[in-house]
């Protein structure tokens, strides 16, 4: 390396990174080491426990703090001459715009979900930054050089997102553990604790008995008077019982499936616990940081967490998790969503998901397995982390010398190919279609007479395209905008419009309007080209409309991610549950590495590569003998829409 | 099982890593012992990656008084005179490592690594060598191998922005799961002496160029009775003549060892941070598994070039038939 010029180059850039997290904290350590000069760093998160085997800049007594603080002062600990800027605060704030951005010579990505990497993204492309975009899961990890009118963007290629099921599976026809995981977080758990008035979304019940909602309403009421215990056996009763007699009334769904057993409480022996004990430090108030002090498993002598529970311990554990969700954590009920940090809450669902895989005939998972399930925890260790931010560094300056030609896409593989752990390829080249930087316009089919402009909006711009502050425009009209500065008048026009109508808006929206969608903040705008059509089909379609052109998520095995989104959705059973990766530390890997040697099959290597796997699609490879330092036998991996082939062996 | 159950404390502080390799992984990793010798940055990143990993206990052995240009790849001793002044890096090393991890027993062994003897190494699980010379790289393998006990036995050397891990398991067995079944694996490893000696032609085909150059770097080292490391731009003709001495007589083209290389290589001192962290995070990863069972360990060596970006691995020599 020549290093003079080198040293200069790196000594003289200011850098941005987004995430102190698992990659963050390698990343930040790497940089200082290597010579940066002005690093800054944006984190809104706050140290946690299960954070300090891997983000090793952060100690028992941090928890808590600002990870971007705490990493800053770590740093300069061994690295005092430095300058690193830390920003307690989402990257998403409006204060990080394209000015901000353009300070910094290269943005380097060390995020946990799609959604802030879609925005950083953008911002990049606006600003016309280099960004270095990262990821690992376990063993696995990946680093790409993303740079407008040069390589691919974030936004070009398919990538892996949340996985989501039929509702029916989960309601009535549960075949994996995860079903039951997320019957119990999302419909029983939110049932229990969350919001009341969501009793058409997700019923409890079977969703084959259309009937009703009050009766059901009646028996989650917990009402005045009645004992804990009794109610708590109540619902047991009313959903691992009764709920499961109605499912099997209907015999159709059991042609060709296993029936269910009903479970009702006085078959299974439990033992009952006398009032609740004294748990955890009394007198504390229910404020987050003591979410754990309250534990069913305590109260009932249970101490591994990687146990499996008879149905007996499971029942005790359901029933006392639920008594104590009565009788301690009161104040809490109706404003409660499922956190994989309350201890409690995993403990319930935990529980009500061995019972209910009990009924079903599948086998039984610890409280350590549902948690991880649950919580969409992502799997994560110091060393992978500590590869991927090694090859951060090493490309960003790579882009500081502005040495395009040697621009990488890096893969950290847990089983060697071809000789290679660390991987190299070309960098992808930009999507000549993508959405996002190529500015190629969308289509959606919509119902334009029944349809409104809320449901384009949320449903499209904001679920689908990833805007946060969007702006519509048909012509020179604008149909929509949100914004700090809009006169009163402004804002109550465009509440009338959210209301209406496409085809009743002021200016029209029929089948062959082209709308333009813009977000300020991220300086992204696209056309979407309308075509009106009067039909959907509510299974396949139940948005009641169709985008086309755009990167669709794609379902995730691995990481499956199962909670369904409170509350959003009033659209009754044949909505699938789905969310977005619950924030972690770490990120999934984005793209599957590349199969390398002649004689493997594709397959063979995506199959082993675990998470990798799981994209859906696996790009196909070229090979391509380079010559890069006068002889031909450095050749690198390059990846093509092409079939396999290898070119230029001599 | 065995028999001891983690406790709550490790399960909190460990539950994502023991997400990915498994509660009884992470209990055999509670009771191993590690040394580590040479802590240049290559190594002190893996001391990181194993201290956080939740080892039994760590052991430093380095009795080089700290100075600036031992600190350029280090984070865990303050470029600060003051602080540094008078004290060895093991004993810097060792105070700033047991922050990282209190269930992690990190000490000091003072003495030169070539005295120590194979008693000594006994006590250990897995050894990690660096910035040593060749014949004691090669003295310490064979106190391993004479060991009643398997001590999984791992050199290191960065040398600018390339670097190179050298793993001997010895008789190494492990189980995998394929699909629902167990298989064992039955791996057998040469010892260092017998892979570098291993004739070039017998070489896999297009073997990574930096194990060839690397072995006229020390060559060069041992013949000039230089320490490791100590060689300079300067020395770039008789590194030449002794490459072709050696290509000579192994008929192997002098192509193969590069100029740019080798003068990347005689800048033997000068490291560079990130390929510490992707050296030391890939050989965290090694002794990991080794000691945990989990995992196909790599053998036998490891490269790492930033130039090209690839890291690969390299099975090189035979053990020799009993």
């Amino acid at each position: 390396m020549d290093s003079e010029q080198q040293q200069s180059a790196i000594e003289g850039a200011k850098v941005l990174m987004v995430g102190a997290g698992g990659i963050g904290c390698e990343l930040l350590k790497t940089l200082a080491l290597s010579g940066f000069r002005d690093i800054h760093i944006i984190d809104m998160d706050t140290i946690e426990v299960s954070n300090l085997n891997r983000q090793f800049l952060f100690r028992q007594s941090h928890v808590g703090q600002s990870k971007a603080k705490v990493a800053r002062d770590a740093v300069l600990k061994f690295r005092p001459g430095i300058s690193i800027t830390s920003y307690h605060a989402n990257v998403k704030d409006p204060d990080f715009n394209v000015d901000f951005f353009k300070q910094f010579n290269v943005v380097m990505n060390g995020l946990d979900n799609l959604d802030a990497r879609r925005h950083v993204n953008r911002l990049c492309l606006a600003s016309g930054v280099p960004l270095i975009e990262s990821g690992t899961t376990g063993f696995l990890g990946q680093v790409t050089v993303q740079i407008k009118g040069k390589t691919e963007c974030y936004e070009c290629q398919n990538k892996p997102a949340p996985k989501t099921y039929p509702v029916c599976t989960i309601t009535s026809t549960p075949s994996k553990f995860v079903h039951c995981v997320v019957w119990a977080k999302d419909l029983l758990f939110a049932k229990l604790f969350g919001p009341k008035n969501q009793e058409n979304d997700l019923n409890v019940r079977s969703s084959d008995s259309s009937s009703s909602s009050e009766q059901v309403e009646d028996v989650f009421e917990h009402k005045k008077g009645e004992e804990i215990e009794q109610y708590a056996r109540k619902i047991f009763d009313h959903v691992f019982g009764y709920n499961i007699e109605l499912a099997l009334s209907n015999e159709d769904t059991w042609k060709s499936r296993g029936k269910p057993r009903p479970i009702y409480c006085k078959d299974v022996d439990v033992i009952p616990t006398e009032h609740v004990h004294q748990n955890g430090n009394q007198g504390r108030g229910s404020a987050a940081g003591d979410m754990t002090s309250v534990s069913a498993m305590a109260t009932l002598g249970l101490k591994n967490p990687q146990d499996l529970w008879s149905l007996k311990e499971n029942t005790a554990v359901f029933l006392e998790a639920l008594k104590l969700f009565l009788s301690k954590r009161e104040k809490e009920i109706g404003n409660l969503s499922f956190d994989k940090d309350d201890q409690l809450a995993v403990e319930l669902v935990t529980a009500a998901a061995n019972i209910r895989a009990t009924s079903f005939g599948i086998p039984l998972h610890s409280l350590f397995e549902t948690k991880g399930i649950a919580g969409n925890i992502v799997h994560a260790v110091a060393t992978t982390n500590a590869v991927i931010a090694g090859l951060i560094v090493i490309e960003a300056i790579k882009v500081l010398e502005n040495d395009v030609k040697n621009y990488r896409m890096t893969f950290c593989l847990e089983h060697s190919s071809n000789k290679m752990l660390l991987m190299p390829v070309e960098p992808f080249e930009a999507n000549k279609s993508c959405y996002v930087c190529s500015e190629t316009p969308l289509t959606l089919e919509i119902n334009t007479r029944r349809s409104k402009l809320r449901d384009l909006i949320d449903k499209i711009v904001k679920a689908k395209l990833g805007m946060s502050s969007p702006l519509i425009m048909q012509d020179s009209t604008l149909l929509y905008e949100v914004g700090d500065d809009l006169d009163e008048g402004e804002v109550a026009n465009y509440a009338a419009n959210l209301e209406k109508v496409l085809s009743e808006l002021p200016s029209p929206v029929r089948g062959g309007t082209i709308l333009t969608v813009e977000d300020l903040q991220q300086e992204f705008k696209c056309s979407i080209n309308i075509k009106h059509r009067e039909e959907f089909d509510e299974e396949k379609e139940p948005d009641g409309m169709v985008l086309s052109g755009w990167t669709q998520a794609q379902a995730a095995e691995k990481n499956s991610n199962v909670s369904a989104d409170n509350g959003a959705s009033t659209s009754g059973a044949s909505q699938a549950a789905s969310t977005m990766p619950e924030d972690d530390d770490d990120l999934q890997i984005i793209i599957p590495p590349p199969v390398s040697g002649r004689k493997r099959k594709l397959s063979s290597v995506t199959a082993t590569s675990g998470v990798a796997s799981a994209a859906a699609k696996e790009p196909k490879i070229k090979r391509k003998a380079e010559e890069i330092d006068g002889d031909n036998e450095n050749d690198i991996v390059m990846l093509d829409d092409g079939n396999i082939s290898k070119k230029g062996e001599a | 099982m065995d028999g001891e159950e983690l406790t709550e404390q490790e399960t909190a502080l460990y539950d994502r890593q023991i997400r990915v390799w498994g509660a009884d992984a992470q209990r055999r990793l509670s009771k191993s012992h590690i040394l580590v010798s040479g802590l240049k940055g290559s190594v002190i990143e893996f001391c990181k990656n194993i201290v956080l990993a939740g080892v039994g206990s760590v052991t430093l052995n380095d009795d080089r008084l700290v100075t600036e240009e031992l600190l350029t790849a280090n984070f865990l001793v303050p470029p600060d005179p003051n602080v540094y002044t008078g004290k060895s890096l093991a004993e810097l090393c060792s105070d700033s490592l047991k922050d990282f991890n209190p269930m992690v027993r990190v000490s000091v062994q003072r003495g030169e690594l070539s005295n120590f003897d194979v008693d000594f190494f006994h006590k250990f699980d897995a050894v990690v060598i660096s910035s040593c010379s060749l014949s004691t790289k090669k003295s310490v393998n064979e106190k391993c191998r004479k060991s009643l006990k398997r001590i999984a036995f791992y050199t290191v050397d960065c040398r600018d922005s390339c670097g190179e891990i050298f793993v001997d398991l010895q008789d190494y067995i492990y189980n995998k799961k394929k699909e629902d079944e167990t298989i064992e694996c039955h791996i057998e490893y040469p010892t260092l002496e017998e892979a570098i000696s291993a004739p070039w032609k017998s070489l896999p085909r297009k073997v990574s160029k930096l194990y060839l150059a690397l072995r006229v770097v020390e060559k060069f080292e041992e013949l000039e009775g230089r320490s490791r490391g100590e060689t300079s731009a300067a020395d770039l003709p008789k590194i030449q003549k002794l490459r072709k001495e050696l290509c000579d007589a192994q008929s192997h083209a002098e192509s193969q060892i590069p100029d740019a290389l080798l003068e990347r290589l005689l800048k033997g001192r000068t490291e560079f941070p990130p390929v510490c962290a992707i050296i030391g995070g890939i050989l965290g990863q090694e002794v990991i598994k080794a000691i945990s069972g989990k995992g196909d360990p790599l053998k036998n060596f490891f490269f790492f070039d930033a130039m090209d970006g690839k890291g690969i691995i390299e099975d090189i020599g035979n053990p020799k038939p009993k």
